[in-house]
C-alpha cells in the first residue's frame, strides 16, 4: 500500500469518527498551544529586559560593594562621593562618572500623592545614561555641590501631581522636604518590572540629606567604547580595593548584566515550554489510548484487510499514519491558537510576547514525533493481528 | 482413506489449485492441546467445484483457513497455487493470498463507509495498481455480478443477496485461480441464495475459477460437483469429482 493510500484511508477513518477525533486532538492542540504561547512570553521577556538594559546607555561599567551577583544579597556600602573624582581619574574623564543612591519615597503635592524612586544623582547623568529630558534641565554641578533642593520628575510622576499643568517652577514634597522642580524626563516607555518613568532624580548631596546617609549605592562609569572595556573595568576595581583595604567591589559592564539576565530568561523559558510540554504528553497518551480502542473496533476490518492481501505492515502504515494524522492536524490548530493568543497577549496585556521563528516549526515537529512515538505501540500491534482471529472477532 | 491421490493428474496440464498431504492442525487452548485436523490429504484441481460439508467442529473452517493461507499446517505439507505454504513468510503468503485467492464470507464482511466500487476495488489497493486502474477494473467485476448501478452505494444501502455479489465481485476483481467461500448462503433467504450459487457455477464454468464452497446445507452442496464430507478432522467421504 502505498503513502497517499493510507493517507485517504487514515482520512476517512477520523472523518468517520469526528467527535472522537476532535476530543483526542484537544489534547495536543493544548499542549502545542501551550508550549507555543509560554515559549512567545518567555522569549518577549527576555527581549524587553534587553531591550531596557542596552536603554540604559552604550559601554556602560556598573560599579558595586561586594560581588555582583543575580540573588545575592546587597552589600553594606561604603562608597562615598570622593569616589567619582577616583574613578573619574581612572577613566580619564571626570564626567563619565556617574551615582546614585536610591530610596522609595512618597512624592506629594496639592494632595496628590505619587510614589517614586527617589534617586540622588549627579549632574552626569543624562550624559552617561543617556536620558533625554522632555522639559526644563538637569541639575547642575553646583546644584549638587550646594546640596540645592531641586527635583527632576519623570514623566508617571509628573502626569500623577500635576496632571496637565505645567510642572516646572512648581514644588513638590519628598519626605516632608520642599523641592523646586526643574524638569521632567522624557517618556522612556512602560517597561517590564522596574517603572523608570517613576523616578525622581535629585542632586546626591540633597538626598544623602533627606535619607540621613552618607554612602553611596552604586557608581557608573561611561567607557569611551567598547574597545578595552575589560581593561578599565579591571582598572576600576584595583582602584577601589586600593582605597578600602580588605573590602571587595565589582565592575560588570552591560554586556555581562545581559548575559546573565539572558541566561536567567533562557531558564524560565525552558521551565514553562516544560511545563506545557506535560500537557503535551498527555495529550500523546490520550492519542495512543483513542488508537488502541479504534484498533480494537476494526479487528474485523483488519483481519478483511488482511485476507485480501494486506500485509502487517501495510496494516502498521495504516494506523501509524492515523496517529500521526491527528497529532499533526491538532498540532497546527495548536500553533494557530499558539500564535495568536500570543499576538492578542502582546497587544492586549501588560505581558510582552514574541514568536521567535523556530517555535511554530519545532511544535510541529513534536506533534509528528509525538503521533509516531505513541502511534507505533496500537500500529504494531493491530499489524500482528492474526486475520483467523480476527475475521471471527464479532 | 478416500483422497484424490488415485485420480489421474495426466490429463490436467494446469497445477492443481490445492494439495494438502497429511495436513494436521492442532491449537493449544488454555493448555490443552485441540487437533482440529488429523491427517487430511485432498486435491483440488483448477477449475474444480466442490463443497466441503461438515457439522460445526468437525474441521471445515480450519481446512478453509488453511486453504486461503491464513494459516500454516502443523504437521503436512499444503500447497495452494503451486506455492508450499509452510515455507513462505508472512508476507509472501499475504501476497498469495491477494494475487491466488478470493473469499467469500457468510457475513459479507464489507467495510461499511465505503462505496460498493471502492470495496471491490480493496484487493487492488494492496497488489500497489493504480486508483484508477483499480476503479476500472472494479467497474468490471461489479458488471460480472450484475450490479453496475449499485456502483456508488454503500453496503447499508443494498440487500443482503446485493451485499453477497458485491463481496463475490471482490474475490472476483483479482483474478483469482481459487474462490474460497464459507457459508456463503448462510445469511441469505433460499431463494438468493440459489442465485448466489447460480453466480458461483457461472464463474466456475466461464472463467474456469476453481470453486470451494463450505456449507452445512446439503442442498447448497448438491449444486456442487463433488461433496466433500469432513468428520472430526478426517475426511469422511469424497464423492462425486471434476466435472469432465
Amino acid at each position: 500500500m502505498r503513502g497517499a493510500e493510507a493517507f485517504r484511508v487514515a482520512l476517512d477513518a477520523l472523518r468517520a469518527n469526528r467527535l472522537r477525533s476532535l476530543l483526542t486532538m484537544i489534547g495536543v492542540i493544548i499542549g502545542v498551544s501551550a508550549v507555543v504561547l509560554l515559549v512567545a512570553i518567555g522569549s518577549g521577556a527576555k527581549q524587553e529586559v534587553e531591550e531596557q538594559v542596552e536603554g540604559l546607555g552604550a559601554n556602560l561599567i556598573f560599579v558595586v560593594p561586594g560581588r555582583f551577583e543575580f540573588g545575592s544579597a546587597p552589600s553594606v556600602s561604603r562608597l562615598e562621593l570622593e569616589d567619582i573624582d577616583l574613578l573619574g581619574r581612572v577613566a580619564g574623564n571626570p564626567d563619565a562618572v556617574a551615582v546614585t543612591v536610591s530610596s522609595g519615597e512618597p512624592v506629594t503635592e496639592g494632595g496628590e500623592e505619587a510614589f517614586a524612586t527617589v534617586a540622588g544623582t549627579n549632574e552626569t547623568v543624562p550624559y552617561v545614561f543617556d536620558r533625554p529630558l522632555a522639559r526644563g534641565e538637569y541639575f547642575s554641578e553646583v546644584d549638587v555641590e550646594t546640596r540645592r533642593r531641586v527635583a527632576v520628575l519623570g514623566s508617571t510622576v509628573a502626569k500623577t501631581l500635576f496632571g496637565d499643568v505645567d510642572p516646572l517652577g512648581r514644588q513638590v514634597t519628598i519626605s516632608g522636604v520642599r523641592f523646586q522642580v526643574i524638569g521632567t524626563f522624557a517618556d522612556v516607555g512602560s517597561t517590564f518590572g522596574v517603572d523608570r518613568n517613576a523616578e525622581v532624580h535629585v542632586p546626591v548631596t540633597a538626598a544623602q540629606r533627606l535619607f540621613g546617609v552618607d554612602r553611596i549605592d552604586a557608581l557608573a562609569v561611561k567607557a569611551p567604547s567598547t574597545e578595552g572595556i575589560e581593561v578599565l573595568q579591571a582598572r576600576l576595581v584595583e582602584a577601589l580595593e586600593d582605597k578600602y583595604e580588605g573590602e571587595e567591589f565589582s565592575a560588570v559592564t552591560q554586556t555581562q548584566i545581559l548575559g546573565t539576565v539572558g541566561e536567567i530568561l533562557n531558564l524560565l523559558t525552558l521551565v514553562l515550554a516544560a511545563i506545557a510540554a506535560i500537557s503535551l504528553l498527555v495529550g500523546g497518551v490520550g492519542v495512543s489510548n483513542i488508537m488502541l480502542v479504534s484498533v480494537r473496533e476494526r479487528t474485523r476490518e483488519i483481519g478483511l484487510r488482511k485476507a485480501l492481501g494486506a500485509r502487517q505492515r501495510d496494516v502498521l502504515l495504516q494506523f501509524l499514519v492515523e496517529a500521526i494524522l491527528l497529532t499533526t492536524v491538532g498540532g497546527v490548530i495548536g500553533i494557530a491558537l499558539g500564535v495568536g493568543g500570543s499576538l492578542l497577549i502582546d497587544r492586549f496585556s501588560p505581558l510582552p510576547a514574541l514568536i521567535a521563528w523556530w517555535s511554530p516549526v519545532l511544535a510541529f515537529a513534536v506533534s509528528v514525533g509525538v503521533g509516531v512515538f505513541f502511534g507505533v505501540a496500537p500500529a504494531r500491534r493491530a499489524g500482528r493481528l492474526d486475520p483467523v482471529v480476527a475475521l471471527r472477532t464479532e | 482413506m478416500t483422497t484424490t491421490e488415485s485420480t489421474s493428474y495426466s490429463a490436467r496440464t494446469a497445477l492443481p489449485a490445492v494439495e494438502a498431504v497429511e495436513v494436521t492442525r492442532s491449537y493449544r487452548l488454555e493448555g490443552l492441546s485441540v487437533d482440529a485436523l488429523r491427517g487430511v490429504s485432498l486435491r483440488i484441481e483448477a477449475a474444480e467445484f466442490v463443497a466441503v460439508i461438515g457439522p460445526s467442529g468437525s474441521g471445515k473452517s480450519t481446512l478453509m483457513n488453511l486453504f486461503g493461507c491464513l494459516d500454516r499446517p502443523t504437521t503436512g505439507t499444503l500447497r495452494v497455487g503451486g506455492a508450499d505454504v509452510s515455507a513462505l513468510s508472512d508476507a509472501a503468503l499475504a501476497r498469495l493470498r491477494n494475487e491466488t485467492i478470493g473469499f467469500v464470507f457468510q457475513s459479507f464482511q464489507l467495510l461499511g463507509r465505503t462505496s460498493a466500487l471502492d470495496n471491490v476495488a480493496l484487493p487492488l489497493v494492496y497488489r500497489g495498481v493504480r486508483r484508477q486502474e483499480r476503479r476500472r477494473r472494479a467497474q468490471q467485476a461489479l458488471a460480472a455480478v450484475g450490479l453496475t448501478h449499485r456502483a456508488g452505494h454503500r453496503p447499508t444501502q443494498l440487500s443482503g443477496g446485493e451485499q453477497q455479489r458485491v463481496a463475490i465481485a471482490r474475490a472476483l476483481v483479482g483474478e483469482p485461480r481459487l474462490l474460497l467461500a464459507d457459508e456463503p448462503t448462510g445469511n441469505l433467504d433460499s431463494h438468493t441464495g440459489a442465485e448466489v450459487m447460480g453466480l458461483f457455477e457461472q464463474l466456475n464454468s466461464e472463467r474456469g475459477v476453481a470453486v470451494v464452497v463450505v456449507t452445512h446445507d446439503l442442498d447448497v452442496a448438491e449444486r456442487a460437483h463433488r461433496q466433500v464430507h469432513v468428520r472430526d478432522g478426517l475426511l469422511e467421504r469424497d464423492q462425486g469429482g471434476p466435472r469432465r
